[in-house]
């Protein structure tokens, strides 16, 4: 899953903690973490940009409270509490976006409640924040939200643009343009990821020969 | 209140919106365990029986917050109790048949961050079902989780036999597979209804 050694990770420069999630682990593209959301809400790049920015906002908080917590939580119970631990802060952002706007919470759904189960924020409490300090935790959660809400958006606005003809709503295609409708539907979402997963290995295979 | 008749309640959510391929609930095991179809079985079965558990338990507890009117609690009392019946699951199969607890694996734990089976609870009560219409749609949830899941085994098994380019080996292949198939299940749209 994640490759980074924290027992002699002292000398390493703490912004490397940020930018790893950014693109070298990046969570979508690279360990493929957090499949579901990815696939369900990135039909436009509106729903995508807010679900990755959600899922970015519980990450940042569960990490900073697993991290407080690390040495009073024992082993045994540790997943439990930290399902615990996130269940509160989903709970929270939930309620948060059905007060910003009605609107963006009917077109997630269900959606939020389950960024409980996104596979990321576990892992990366499990992984990370349960190992590390409060300072590490928090540059590491900033990193992978922010690389996660840039993979969302990246399939979000492949498949708004094609499926809809259209980013943010605003339509940038001439009339007479045929949108193609597949890419809203479920498949559309498969093969977009198939297609990005399909480039990033081209630029990886690139740069080991090189 | 809810008109629907079970049967159709059944295939809504075993064909026409299958868990995997329409809602993309699942996805990681989808992808996890999907390499040989004798262990998709398994994990299938195991998948089924923690959702039918869940929605049934999902049924009370919504009941019982609606009574004492704490609907803020909601997730947190779904997700604790998946968690310990996915914990008695374990301890059930590790009893009962060693080998196929060690086949399983760290996907037997998993299944609590499955998001079908949470998925399966919180969708019951946002549409209303009483208890029966509940389990039956856990149960059709179940059935289509695992006949998306044999259904991609079998394929990837085949695929290992096939020359495909370098470039689109493992999971960028598998989610092609998959999005032909989310294809080829919305030919179901419309029998349900």
């Amino acid at each position: 899953m994640s490759k980074e050694n924290s027992g002699s990770g002292q000398k390493a420069v703490t912004t490397d903690e940020f930018i790893k999630g950014l693109w070298r682990d990046n969570p979508v593209f690279v360990q493929v973490l957090g499949m579901c959301p990815v696939l369900a809400v990135s039909n436009t790049a509106e729903n995508a940009l807010a679900m990755g920015l959600a899922t970015a906002f519980v990450l940042l908080m569960s990490n900073i409270l697993v991290s407080l917590l690390r040495n009073f939580v024992p082993k045994q119970v540790r997943i439990a509490s930290y399902i615990l631990i996130i269940a509160t802060f989903v709970t929270v952002t939930d309620y948060a976006i059905q007060a910003i706007s009605v609107e963006l919470y009917k077109s997630l759904g269900a959606f939020i409640s389950l960024i409980v189960v996104n596979c990321l924020i576990l892992s990366r409490a499990e992984a990370f924040a349960s190992k590390n300090t409060l300072w590490k935790s928090i540059l590491d959660a900033l990193g992978m939200g922010v690389g996660f809400t840039f993979a969302l958006f990246c399939l979000g606005a492949v498949r708004e643009i094609l499926g809809n003809g259209s980013i943010f709503n605003l339509p940038i295609f001439p009339e007479g343009f045929q949108n193609w409708i597949v890419m809203i539907l479920p498949a559309g979402g498969f093969f977009t990821l198939a297609a990005w997963l399909l480039i990033i290995n081209v630029i990886q295979t690139r740069k080991v020969k090189t | 209140m809810n008109t629907e008749s079970l049967g159709a309640i059944f295939l809504n959510a075993c064909l026409v919106n299958n868990f995997v391929l329409a809602y993309f609930l699942g996805i990681c095991p989808f992808l996890g365990v999907s390499g040989k179809v004798e262990t998709a079985s398994k994990m299938g079965g195991a998948v089924m029986f923690v959702m039918l558990i869940s929605s049934m338990c999902a049924y009370g507890i919504h009941a019982g917050l609606v009574a004492i009117n704490a609907p803020y609690l909601q997730l947190i009392s779904y997700i604790v109790v998946i968690a310990s019946t996915v914990q008695l699951v374990e301890m059930f199969i590790k009893k009962m048949s060693p080998a196929l607890f060690r086949s399983l694996g760290i996907f037997l734990p998993l299944i609590t961050t499955n998001c079908a089976i949470l998925g399966v609870a919180l969708f019951q009560t946002n549409k209303g079902y009483g208890f029966l219409e509940s389990v039956i749609y856990a149960l059709g949830a179940g059935v289509g989780f695992t006949i998306a899941l044999l259904l991609i085994a079998g394929l990837r098994e085949q695929l290992n036999f096939a020359e495909v380019p370098g470039i689109s080996k493992g999971t960028a292949l598998t989610l092609f597979i998959a999005g032909i198939l989310s294809l080829c299940f919305m030919g179901f749209a419309g029998l349900g209804a």
